[in-house]
């Protein structure tokens, strides 16, 4: 089922949880909801099902106009950070109750109900824990229950609300990966919320980053990560070195130096002004002296070995700080020590220019 | 404990003072009566405890106490809910009132009480065309047993229900529950534990209730007496032996009460404290 | 270095930790006629159990008139049951609190075995019926027991007499206190005390000068319930005292005095102070309860007392 939404705004009093929010979702996609606390991307997911209601703006499945529906007609499954699991009821009647309160028209009998509860255990891989109560369960556990109750009622969406916010990285990692192969089996239209870029990068089809209420980019995890629109969006994936610059007749400069700007950037031909320039930490090249592509001087401040990459600090000529990603080979060959004088050398393809 | 791992002084002072005073005031006349009805030989405790007149003040006292329970159950439990999900006019001062019966003196409510229900009284004349005599019968003695209960029910059950997690119901909700299904299968047996706590502090409270009861009942053996009643009788007549020997029952069930109370709030604990 | 604070000035906020968390409601709300049935219910039930005992209090106090009830209240019984009233707070109130801060700092600032018991018995009196705690000293300290004896020989009465009373009084308003200042010690946490202690304070002034004001709303609290208790106490002091006009009587038996002799009116006038009591402690209960709530909800949330508890 495929998810329009059109001109959403949503309010808290005096605070602007979304403002005009307009997003397509297709039809058996893994859309990201990707931002930080506070940038509305749990209040979006929750207007999605039903739980609040915008002030303005439309939600519509499939075309069909579903703002005007309550939760219950709305036939979304939705799975909460922390589970929200039924304490008084065994795994198997948490996944079961779905099914058990539908009316009686719709409800199978308790042999159906039983068979389709235990093909769902078995899809999470927890068939031989019906009997226990969710007190009894690990935290990855769980939430596998929580997926298993929302899919026994067969909805036409999944929404999942920072479903592995609560557990351990190893147990992160696992659960990721299988939610990803579980959502190639069934292909649901599913959407969840993160703040985690690397979850939501790994997992998506697509990623929508969300700041303050507003949709900063939509786009796959490529785009958002290599083409990012804005600085917002460069820096919260992934580092990134900001400068400030300038831009006369075309031509980009950090500092003094002329700089030639990525080819699929925003244009600056004929502008003038001044800019912000976003550069990642491993996009940039530490050479001991000029060698005639553009490069500017800088002083090494600290030197931090982190597993694969050797991560230095340097400070500009004109006072701006900068880190670079080296790796250890390079590393050892340029021999750095704090205090050296060295030249960095952005890889001109990958510069980003923002004009302010 | 060795006294090196104490930073902050004053553990002697406090505990001893401590002890002190809850053996003068508490523990040594608690004892005295258990010596007391040791005092009695086996044959006249139970023909004291067994006496007809006190058969009769046992069922009427857990009969009673019973049904107030019961009735601050219920509406008890109606009166949290509305005080906790919705908001209502004057909704701040009934939730202050709630706590009158604790408050209130029991001979002030007691009098009270029997005159608005005797039969010239507000609610009495009312109701006794209908056949229905409050005042000088057990039905009398509900009616104070509910009033004194109330605050007990109630006040067990806000905290709990203030701490339910809405999420539970939207959970509910969004796998196609509606709302009285989500009532029944998902909020209420949350609540079992409290409401079997405030059931259980309203009963023993209720049982050994005196002074609002001892207006309303008429005190007639056999008939509108309860044993708090029975106790003062034979205190009056200074059988002391006879009520130390029924007050030793009464106490027994009270600690049971309160070590069932302690009991079903561990499970609660136990079962419930968890996300 | 450098004034990066401004490339970041224009897009960035809502670092995380700054979560402003509006509430939610919908979707989980009762039908309008649902809620409306529960609210008439729950006023009818009150009303009838609460509101109405109340108003009837006053409307039968004035049924004689102003001037019957002045004279009522003031005449020289009901001063002297206002007396001894007002006696026997003063001295159960002040006894049981200073055991209250006593118990709590023993059994919050310590450990020590069987500090579980403690807490159990401290709650006895709450189980006990009030005319049995009345009874336990009439088995103590009356005439015809060692206790009771050895005191009448010296000239001390205390069944039948004001001692008795002020003693029935504490052993029922004991637990009060302690119940509330046990909870919000523990809240409160030792931390301040202990740097008091580092700083070279002494015990007493490490007490005075940070438990008290750290806790002085529970105190009230405790403070105000023990009173309220203490004052309205009947069958206990009934037990105990002598029933005997304008010496053994507090006020809440010298209403039962009036109201046995027909003196409808007047025994409803005294009630109608007792009520006033009782009404005053119920809007101090939760004035202070919206004092003491927060204390114990931060201390609570602080790291070191989550990993403590």
């Amino acid at each position: 089922m495929s998810i329009e939404l059109t001109n959403i705004r949503k309010t808290f009093g005096d605070y602007v949880a979304l403002d005009n929010i307009n997003l397509n979702i297709e039809n058996g996609e893994l859309v990201a909801l990707l931002g930080l606390s506070g940038s509305g991307k749990t209040t979006l997911l929750r207007i999605i099902a039903g739980l609040e209601t915008p002030d303005r703006g439309e939600v519509r499945f499939h075309g069909e106009d579903a703002t005007s529906l309550g939760v219950r007609e709305r036939h979304v499954g939705f799975v909460f950070q922390h589970y929200a699991l039924f304490r008084h009821m065994t795994v198997f009647e948490n996944v079961a109750f779905g099914l058990r309160v539908k009316r009686r028209a719709e409800r199978p009998v308790e042999a159906e109900i039983s068979r389709r509860v235990h093909d769902l255990l078995k899809l999470v891989q927890l068939d031989f824990l019906g009997d226990r109560y969710p007190s009894q369960l690990s935290g990855g556990q769980r939430q596998r229950v929580a997926l298993a109750r929302t899919l026994a009622v067969e909805p036409k969406l999944l929404l999942l609300d920072e479903p592995f916010g609560a557990l351990d990285a190893k147990v992160r990692q696992e659960l990721r990966r299988w939610l990803k192969r579980l959502h190639e089996e069934i292909g649901i239209t599913s959407v969840f919320v993160t703040h985690d870029q690397e979850e939501a990068l790994e997992l998506a089809n697509r990623v929508v980053v969300m700041n303050n209420g507003k949709i900063e980019q939509i786009g796959t995890a490529d785009e958002v990560y290599h083409r990012p629109a804005n600085p917002f969006v460069h820096n919260f994936l992934g580092n990134v070195n900001l400068f400030r610059g300038r831009i006369e007749n075309g031509r980009v400069y950090i500092g003094d130096t002329p700089v030639e700007i990525d080819r699929t950037g925003p244009r600056v031909e004929g502008a003038t002004g001044t800019a912000v320039l976003a550069l990642r930490p491993h996009l940039i090249e530490i050479i001991p002296r000029p060698n005639g592509r553009p490069s500017f001087p800088a002083i090494v401040t600290s030197i931090n070995p982190a597993g694969p990459q050797v991560k230095v600090e340097l400070v500009a000529e004109w006072g701006d700080s900068v880190q670079v990603d080296v790796g250890h080979e390079r590393f050892e060959e340029l021999a750095l020590s704090p205090g050296a004088r060295v030249f960095l050398r952005p890889k001109q393809e990958k510069l980003f220019v923002y004009q302010i | 404990m060795k006294r090196r791992d104490r930073v902050l002084p004053g553990f002697g002072l406090t505990l001893g003072y401590t002890m002190l005073y809850l053996s003068i005031v508490v523990l040594i006349p608690i004892s005295t009566i258990f010596f007391k009805a040791a005092s009695l030989s086996w044959i006249q405790f139970w023909t004291v405890v067994l006496a007809p007149r006190a058969i009769a003040a046992y069922k009427l006292s857990f009969g009673a106490a019973l049904a107030g329970g019961l009735i601050d159950s219920v509406f008890g439990f109606v009166v949290a809910w509305t005080l906790v999900r919705y908001e209502f006019p004057l909704k701040r001062l009934i939730d202050v009132m709630v706590d009158l019966p604790f408050a209130l003196p029991t001979s002030v409510a007691g009098i009270t009480l029997t005159s608005l229900y005797a039969s010239n009284g507000w609610i009495g004349a009312w109701l006794e065309p209908l056949g229905v005599k409050v005042a000088y019968t057990p039905l009398g003695i509900v009616v104070a047993l509910t009033f004194v209960g109330l605050p007990f029910t109630v006040r067990t059950l806000q905290p709990v229900l203030e701490d339910l997690d809405k999420e539970y119901e939207e959970a509910a909700a969004t796998l196609g529950a509606n709302r009285l299904q989500t009532f029944l299968k998902v909020i209420l047996p949350a609540l079992v534990p409290a409401q079997l706590t405030g059931f259980a502090l309203a009963f023993a409270r209720e049982l050994g209730e005196y002074g609002s009861v001892v207006f309303i009942s008429g005190n007639m053996p056999f008939r509108t007496e309860v044993v708090p009643l029975l106790i003062m009788s034979k205190l009056e007549q200074f059988d002391y032996a006879g009520a130390t020997a029924i007050a030793v029952v009464m106490l027994i069930i009270a600690f049971s009460i309160l070590l069932l109370v302690n009991g079903l709030q561990k499970i609660a604990g136990r079962r419930l404290m968890v996300t | 270095m450098g004034d990066e604070s401004e490339l970041y000035a224009f897009n960035y906020s809502g670092f995380p930790g700054a979560e402003s968390a509006p509430t939610r409601r919908s979707a989980t709300s009762d039908p309008l006629a649902v809620r409306i049935a529960l609210i008439t219910v729950a006023f009818l039930f009150l009303g009838l159990f609460l509101f109405l005992p109340v108003i009837a209090v006053f409307i039968e106090a004035l049924r004689k008139g102003t001037g019957e009830y002045f004279a009522a209240i003031s005449n020289a019984e009901t001063l002297s049951a206002i007396r001894l009233t007002l006696m026997t707070a003063a001295i159960a109130v002040p006894l049981n609190v200073s055991f209250g801060l006593a118990a709590a700092w023993a059994i919050t600032r310590f450990e020590f075995r069987g500090k579980q018991l403690l807490v159990t018995l401290i709650d006895i009196p709450f189980s006990v019926s009030p005319v049995i705690a009345g009874m336990l000293f009439v088995l103590l300290l009356g005439v015809r027991t060692p206790i009771g004896a050895w005191l009448y020989d010296h000239g001390i009465k205390t069944i039948f007499a004001e001692p008795g009373i002020v003693l029935a009084t504490i052993f029922v308003t004991f637990p009060l206190a302690a119940r509330q200042l046990i909870p919000i010690m523990q809240a409160v946490g030792s931390e301040e005390e202990q740097a008091a202690i580092v700083l070279g304070a002494g015990g007493w002034q490490s007490f005075l000068r940070i438990t008290i004001p750290n806790v002085k709303w529970g105190l009230l609290y405790g403070l105000v319930l023990c009173n309220a208790r203490a004052m309205g106490e009947f069958g206990a002091v009934s037990v105990v005292s002598g029933h005997v006009r304008g010496y053994t009587n507090t006020m809440p038996l010298y209403v039962e005095i009036l109201y046995n002799d027909y003196q409808f009116a007047a025994a409803f006038a005294v009630s109608s102070l007792l009520t006033l009591l009782a009404i005053a402690t119920l809007v101090a209960k939760r004035c202070l309860e919206g004092r003491v709530a927060p204390v114990k909800k931060f201390e609570q949330d602080v790291p070191e007392n989550k990993a403590a508890a």
